[in-house]
């Protein structure tokens, strides 16, 4: 058969691509195997351009159970029990069609956590979107919404924190990244492996469509303006089918009649049976004529390449296939054996016993092309650096930028969001969404876990590496403020087109920068996704490297939240405000602008800042504790505020703006981003012994005032600055985002 | 006393209400399959929260033909204490235990927040510990909890004191800011003309410890606890 440039096109392959193809088979492939090919050496499933970064990250420690390359990761939390987690995106999907494209993201994360043996517990997103005043733009992001709603509401699991950010960058190109987490005992980890010779492979689950077929190619590719004609290629969800496969395979584990399992995710049948092969080191063999199928006349490619929802491929030991099958029986799903382990390393596709395709593992996995793609520093990031405050005109008052910054959609409460989220079911959130890092108790133990997914993608748009450090330490920050160790991490690189140049740059230093960061506060990353051709007519997203971080609190009863607790209490300053407005949400809110160089980063200290959050918790000093972050100190003050209705009344000291003119002092006091900050309330009787606590491990603090009232009041330098209704600031920050999507309700 | 906790393929809540009385309150708690034709000798059944079998048609429409509903009808007419809690006051709505139907919230989308309910009625057996108007503080977590009937049918339920549980605010007053999802009298729970069988939507098993929130749905437990070991209400079994 010969192959046409057309053909090649259209499976994403390029001329060298398929010469490998040719001497991997020393022969031409049949179209099965090309389409085979194809989706094993998409971007998506075979990291072909970034796994030359990814080794540089630390997946190694004393807690990994299981670093990258499986399902997902797992780390030891103690009591003989391990979290199992990881990040995955579903951008394309999501921007394609929204409801289904996240909620079958959801779907997907949720698989790779219990097809580790784990019983999920939590979910978390990290989404980006245009700015809401496009019609598109809340479309999509309302459908997003409806789509992790109604997929984890439906199958249970509590959706109990994440992030949302708002930038033009994203409007062509939403990012929708989902965390999920689970819990299992060490010993009941199970991998994606096949092993044993003539042990029987199982098939169970939803039947397979013609829906799907080659998403992962999409995933792998830009987008332009044909993109909705891509519908197709996007799957649609079934919820209650995932809960029942959820039961029923946690149940099959528990019987120990499973040698591996795997979930068929991106490039469905033909990826789960050539990587639990792989990493078997042996061969599977099945006929796709024995699959279900949902349609008719389905050929064996359309069998291979698609995406249907809710399936799995399991490896049953021989002897246990009829209580394998009894148990899917008890839950209505139908567990059909379609092939066989064998010894000889490949993957041999039968259609009614004839072979359609055989291809050796190896050379669809680890096999697959690594390339070195060129990189080169973008000629944007020197001009953007600079910032010169004269150009920006004088600053509005500090009023009137708090206001605005309190009303961005990116600042705001996600409230709206979260409200369709069941964040409670399963009743162990200890800290419910919009107030720092979710935090889930572990029933059985005394023990809680709190994670966080952070990413600032202007900081990394304005220097990658630095970037990338600052989205590490705040997600690491996020889990300490609620008194949780920093165990483990899973990251979602989410970047351009990976061919040019300056994005493949982007991509490399911020890897590095995220690897520095890691090795610095010791959090090995135990797995993730990358997604890249995040573009849309040539113009990329902001790079946005999301790190979610998982913390452990050895006592639950001592988390910390954000929120202040008593009238009278002493409010602290952990951390030096530095003149440091680049990249700021200030800039941008206020002047449109992304701009400067993002605020410097002293691993030693955040390290520092972190074991000062933690023994003052685990001691029980600490009352509240909250980041800084998008809209700095005073953005921070207020959300301390909001929650319980107590008041602040504090004074802090002016940071001297370096850039000539001083009218930006009280702006850059209030609104610097500066890194390794945390707003922390004491009991007055506890402030001598925190004080002590933070110049042991060398931390700057200062007292800045109480919590008192029901107003926010900040002074600079005993210059009353703020002097807020916190009833205002509330109705503000609570309803910014529902003004832009119910605008009828919000004024009623 | 020994709690029956009924798990349909897509009940989600059922652990949570297990937890809460076996862990919470160290009664004897029972998963009780679908499929099951026997409730064990329990002294109350807990149909949960979920979406009993995905729910893709109106919810609790299917869950109402699974072989242990024939049991639950025959406990209940017995006179033994049944709670639906969310997804279960659907079913008991379809199975016909109770009068009504559900709608889409009146907001078009699922919601989950801690809302307010009074306590209108203290003779069932899941709210004789509470007090007469009694307050409570309780989330819910639906996207079809918008209960409708027909005003005959709201008349009726009025008169013979079947609304058990009424959205309202902080004063008990039932305003229609304090109602979540367009709930006709902003109805969030109702009993049965013989008291014993009682559906709400919000849902007290996850109000049961302070640490996630609010206890203030320990005393619909605590009701029926003291309930049976009282013999108050009948031995159903």
């Amino acid at each position: 058969m010969t192959i046409s440039d057309d053909i090649l096109q259209r499976h994403g392959l390029t001329r060298e691509e398929y010469q490998r193809i040719v001497d991997a088979l020393k022969r031409e492939p049949t179209l099965t195997e090309l389409g085979i090919f194809s989706v094993m050496w998409s971007e998506h499933c075979s990291y072909k351009s970034s796994r030359v970064h990814l080794k540089t990250l630390p997946t190694t420690g004393s807690r990994v159970l299981q670093g990258p390359g499986e399902n997902a990761g797992a780390v030891d939390i103690g009591e003989g029990l391990a979290a199992v987690f990881k990040i995955e995106s579903h951008n394309h999907p999501s921007f394609i069609e929204p409801y289904q494209g996240a909620a079958t993201g959801v779907g997907g994360i949720i698989r790779d956590i219990f097809t580790m043996g784990a019983r999920p517990i939590a979910l978390l997103n990290s989404l980006r979107f245009g700015p809401l005043d496009e019609p598109l733009v809340r479309r999509t992001f309302a459908g997003v919404v409806a789509g992790i709603a109604g997929y984890g509401n439906s199958i249970g699991i509590p959706t109990v924190g994440g992030e949302i950010a708002f930038d033009e960058s994203y409007t062509g190109n939403p990012l929708v990244n989902v965390f999920c987490l689970g819990i299992a005992a060490h010993d009941e980890i199970i991998k994606g492996v096949a092993s044993g010779v003539g042990n029987a492979v199982y098939y169970v689950g939803a039947k397979t469509g013609r829906d799907g077929i080659h998403g992962a190619t999409m995933a792998s590719a830009e987008f332009d303006e044909k993109s909705a004609e891509k519908r197709p290629a996007v799957q649609v969800g079934d919820p209650f089918m995932e809960k029942l496969l959820l039961e029923a395979c946690l149940e099959v584990m528990k019987s120990d009649a499973l040698v591996g399992i795997q979930d068929m995710g991106a490039a469905g049948l033909t990826c789960s049976t050539c990587e639990m092969g792989s990493r078997g080191d042996a061969g599977v063999d099945i006929d796709v004529s024995l699959v279900p199928q949902r349609e008719t006349g389905m050929t064996p490619y359309e069998i291979m390449l698609s995406e249907s929802q809710e399936r799995m491929l399991m490896v049953v030991k021989r002897g246990r296939e009829a209580e394998v099958e009894r148990i899917f029986e008890k839950w209505d799903l139908h567990a059909v054996r379609v092939g066989e382990v064998t010894p000889d390393g490949k993957l041999r596709v039968r259609h009614r016993g004839e072979i359609v395709a055989e291809i050796p593992n190896r050379s669809l996995t680890d096999d697959a092309p690594l390339y070195r793609r060129p990189m080169a520093e973008p000629t944007y990031i020197k001009e953007a650096q600079q910032l010169s405050f004269d150009s920006l005109g004088n600053p509005p008052s500090e009023r009137d930028a708090f206001w605005r910054l309190l009303s961005s959609p990116t600042v705001a409460s996600k409230r709206w969001a979260y409200r369709q989220y069941d964040h409670m079911v399963r009743t162990n959130t200890l800290v419910l969404p919009g107030m720092g890092a979710g935090v889930v108790r572990v029933k059985g133990t005394s023990r809680a876990l709190a994670m966080s997914v952070d990413c600032n993608g202007r900081f990394v748009y304005l220097d990658p590496y630095r970037g990338a450090e600052l989205a590490v330490a705040e997600a690491a920050r996020n889990v300490a403020c609620a008194g949780a160790l920093p165990i483990g991490a899973t990251n979602c690189l989410n970047f351009g087109n990976p061919e040019r140049p300056e994005i493949m740059w982007q991509f490399a230093r911020a890897v590095e920068g995220m690897g520095a960061a890691c090795r610095a506060l010791d959090i090995p990353i135990t797995g993730g996704n990358v997604s890249l051709y995040n573009e849309t007519d040539g113009r990329a997203v902001l790079p946005t490297p999301v790190l979610g971080v998982v913390g452990l609190i050895e006592d639950a009863r001592t988390v910390v939240r954000r929120a202040f607790r008593s009238q009278g209490d002493t409010v602290m300053l952990l951390g030096e405000t530095r003149d440091e407005l680049g990249g700021s949400e200030y800039l941008k809110v206020v002047h449109g602008a992304i701009r400067g160089v993002p605020p410097a980063l002293d691993l030693t200290r955040e390290a520092a800042l972190h074991r000062v959050l933690i023994e003052g918790a685990s001691a029980g000093v600490i009352r509240s504790a909250h980041d800084c972050a998008e809209g700095g100190f005073a953005i921070t003050l207020a959300e301390c505020c909001i929650g319980t209705g107590l008041g602040a009344q504090v004074d802090v000291p002016a940071v001297t703006s370096a850039v000539g003119s001083n009218n930006f002092s009280g702006i850059t006091t209030l609104f610097s981003e500066s890194a390794s900050r945390v707003v922390v309330s004491v009991a007055p009787s506890a402030e001598a012994q925190f004080s002590e606590l933070a110049a042991r491990h060398n931390v700057p603090s200062r007292r800045i005032g109480v919590v008192r009232g029901t107003r926010v009041q900040v002074a600079i330098d005993g210059r009353s600055t703020l002097d807020e209704s916190l009833a205002d600031v509330e109705q503000t920050w609570n309803t910014a985002i529902e003004r832009y999507l119910e605008p009828a309700r919000a004024i009623a | 006393m020994k709690f029956a906790v009924v798990v349909f393929p897509g009940s989600n809540c059922d652990h949570d209400a297990h937890y809460a009385a076996q862990h919470v309150l160290g009664q004897q708690a029972e998963y009780i399959w679908h499929k099951e034709t026997t409730l064990k000798g329990a002294d109350a059944v807990i149909l949960p929260g979920g979406f009993a079998h995905g729910d893709y048609l109106r919810t609790g429409a299917i869950a109402r033909f699974s072989p242990i509903m024939a049991e639950v009808q025959k406990f209940a007419a017995a006179g033994g204490p049944v709670l639906g809690i969310c997804n279960g006051f659907q079913v008991l709505l379809e199975a016909g235990l109770l009068p009504g139907a559900m709608l889409r919230n009146r907001s078009l989308k699922y919601q989950c927040e801690h809302v307010l309910i009074k306590v209108e009625q203290t003779d069932t057996p899941f709210t004789a510990s509470c007090a007469a108007g009694q307050v409570l503080r309780i989330p819910i977590a639906h996207g079809e909890g918008n209960y409708y009937a027909e005003p005959e049918v709201i008349a009726r339920l009025e008169r013979n004191r079947q609304v058990v549980f009424r959205y309202t605010n902080a004063e008990g007053v039932a305003t229609d800011d304090a109602n979540p999802n367009g709930s006709v009298a902003n109805i969030a729970g109702l009993c049965s003309e013989q008291r014993n069988v009682v559906g709400l939507m919000p849902h007290p098993e996850r109000a049961c410890e302070m640490a996630l929130g609010s206890a203030d749905g320990l005393i619909l437990f605590e009701s029926v606890i003291k309930a049976v070991t009282e013999g108050v209400v009948a031995a159903a079994r």
